[in-house]
């Protein structure tokens, strides 16, 4: 009789079984993989609207600051499409795609009423929100692999690779190019960790799926939007987008830090923030849907 | 063991206790719950499920039993009042006490986009106590046991209603249990899904597993329930064994008749207790003596008689009775 009495044990690995099974429930969502294949569409597109270009012309921008340096450069080495097609789509579509997923990651539960179930499971909450957490994340960083490799794929064909030239005029090796390439990927998925803990929060906040993705897509916008005006000038250092074209500076001889490390301080303050409001509002909140 | 070391153990994650001392499986104190700003949804219960016993909790639509099921569940913060579950306190233990308890509140939840194995999958999971080297084969034992083998492999979305229930209830069997919570289980099911539910209730029944069950289906309630409670409006009307419940609504004598005064006096003086006169009935307790002989009374005394008979109260009687007839929904 005791023995039926005593508490179950709990699996020593068991945090892990639930960060697999919600790592497969996530990339299985027909939304996640159509994020994803979006992703991997830009730099198919920009590769080829180069390559029809045929080097010279304006280059229209390339989306950010640090585009054009880079995406005049592609013809010469397709290398260069990586960082390009990273600083085409960090500005919108990858933390879109991520506002998205992290949105929707306790909301979407709550709409679907499967959160009652896997809170009576009882997965318990603190663990819950830890795990969504580090799904989203792994999101942010599949997310960013997605688009280098595919940018990585297309330039090979597209262009000839090889040794290349730092911002700073210096020559590196394509292997060293290609570390750099791998680091700054790791970077630019750093960056998005301020929007995927404002997505968590958001999601705590609402038993809607959309409503919790829409906010967080419109917060991702207005950010954006008021980054762009100067009078704000004061304020613009705490929005989580400021620094992220920093990432470009890994290309410089030799690496200006400053503005890195300060991109991933802010980025990991908004998690602490954002996290220990999604985290205050999730273990009090009462669970109705 | 002694009693020394069980008490030591109750400091660690033993889930014993009050249930040990008064038998109670489920025992709240006061328990109530207002949402924002409204009305009570339940109001100052003080709800007692034994242990062993499978327990019928009743109640038309908003009663607040809902409510009470997720604050049992530590889904929802109780206003005021408290809850045990298992002997221990719940939202505070319901750590502890929620891996030996097998739930369905309001309906299955699915993932629409896995299959019915993957959705078993996930939630077995989420259960710390879990251990993944069984889970597979516990996950294939739950399937087989709501008769879901055939269409495991099916995406959840493609499920019919009563298939997504029998999901839910596959997803509550996951683990040996000690206590099933289960918000109105037949909901949606066929006849021989029902009777096939109720088959399985029983069957948990016996082998110890107590079975809180919510339902509107009265005659489901007499037929697998040994206790009940009834709730109106958030507060708990009456709870004890089915048997009390339908006594207490005993069946009374009706005699149709136009002559209502004279056939009331004459069960009066034939011992019949309570006699009540609406319109062209005369209804009274049944007395102990043979009901031939009040017939023939009330021949005799030439009241003229359209019909005759003891109508047996039954479950649903004593509900409607006890919460009022009206369909409305209290607001
Ligand atoms: N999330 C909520 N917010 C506000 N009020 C609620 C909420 N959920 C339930 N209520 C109210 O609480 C009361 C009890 O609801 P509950 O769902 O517990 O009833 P129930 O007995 O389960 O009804 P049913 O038989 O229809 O399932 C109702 O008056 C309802 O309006
Ligand atoms: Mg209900």
């Amino acid at each position: 009789m005791s023995q039926a009495e005593a508490a179950r044990r709990t699996s020593p690995l068991w945090t892990l079984g639930l960060f697999r099974s919600e790592l497969l429930t996530t990339f299985r969502r027909w939304r996640t993989l159509a994020l994803l294949g979006v992703l991997a569409a830009v730099p198919v597109l920009v590769g080829v609207a180069v390559e029809i270009e045929t080097g010279d012309g304006p280059a229209a921008g390339g989306g950010g600051g640090a585009g054009p340096a880079f995406i005049s450069q592609i013809t010469n080495n397709g290398l260069f499409l990586v960082f390009t097609a990273l600083a085409a789509t960090l500005p919108f579509f990858l933390p879109m795609a991520v506002g998205v997923v992290a949105g929707d990651a306790l909301a979407g539960e709550a709409n679907a009423g499967t959160l009652r179930y896997l809170l009576v499971a009882p997965a318990g909450r603190t663990r819950l929100l830890l795990t969504k957490f580090a799904t989203v994340i792994a999101f942010c960083l599949a997310a960013t692999l997605v688009v280098a490799v595919s940018a990585l794929a297309v330039g090979a064909l597209l262009f000839p690779l090889g040794d290349l030239t730092t911002i700073s005029g210096t020559r590196i090796s394509f292997a060293e190019g290609l570390a750099r390439a791998l680091l700054i990927a790791l970077v630019v998925a750093a960056s998005l960790i301020g929007v995927a803990a404002l997505g968590l929060f958001v999601s705590t906040l609402t038993d809607s799926g959309i409503a919790a993705m829409a906010t967080t897509v419109g917060l991702l916008i207005t950010v954006q939007i008021l980054g762009q005006i100067p009078q704000l000038d004061a304020l613009h250092p705490y929005f989580f987008s400021h620094y992220w074209l920093s990432f470009a500076d890994l290309m410089r001889e030799p690496v200006y830090w400053e503005d890195l490390t300060r991109n991933l301080g802010l980025q990991a303050l908004y998690a602490a923030v954002f996290g220990s409001a999604a985290w205050a509002r999730f273990t009090g909140k009462d669970i109705t849907a | 063991m002694g009693e020394a070391s069980a008490t030591e153990r109750d400091g660690a994650d033993t889930v014993r206790g009050a249930e040990a001392g008064d038998g109670a499986v489920i025992a709240t104190r006061a328990l109530t719950k207002r949402y924002r700003g409204g009305q009570p949804a339940v109001d100052g219960l003080d709800l007692t499920v034994p242990a062993g016993s499978v327990f019928g909790f009743l109640g038309p639509n908003g009663s607040g039993k809902t409510t009470t099921i997720r604050m049992l569940m530590g889904l929802i913060e109780p206003t005021s009042g408290t809850a045990h579950v298992l002997g221990r306190p719940v939202p505070r233990s319901a750590r502890a006490v929620l891996p030996h308890v097998g739930a369905l509140i309001e309906g299955p939840a699915l993932y629409g986009f896995l299959s019915g194995r993957d959705n078993l999958l996930r939630y077995d999971a989420a259960d710390p106590t879990a251990d993944p080297r069984t889970r597979r084969a516990r996950v294939a034992a739950a399937l087989d046991r709501v008769g879901l083998t055939a269409a495991a492999g099916k995406k959840a979305k493609a499920y019919s209603l009563g298939m997504k229930q029998r999901l839910g209830l596959a997803a509550a069997l996951l683990q040996p249990r000690r206590l099933l919570v289960l918000d109105e289980p037949t909901n949606g099911l066929d006849p021989q899904g029902m009777r096939e539910i109720r088959g399985l209730v029983r069957e948990l029944a016996s082998d110890g597993t107590t079975v809180f069950l919510s339902s509107h289906l009265l005659d489901e309630i007499e037929q697998v329930c040994t206790h009940a409670a009834v709730m109106a409006r958030g507060r708990l009307i009456v709870q004890g064994p089915v048997a009390d419940l339908a006594a207490g609504a005993r069946g009374r004598l009706v005699v149709t008749t136009p002559d209502t005064g004279d056939a009331a006096r004459v069960l009066k003086e034939q011992g019949v207790a309570d006699v009540v006169v609406t319109e062209d009935r005369v209804t009274g307790e049944v007395p102990g003596r043979d009901l031939a002989e009040v017939n023939a009374a009330l021949v005799a005394a030439g009241v003229r008689v359209r019909g005759f008979g003891a109508e047996r109260a039954s479950l649903e009687d004593a509900f409607v009775a006890l919460t009022g007839e009206g369909f409305d929904v209290a607001g």
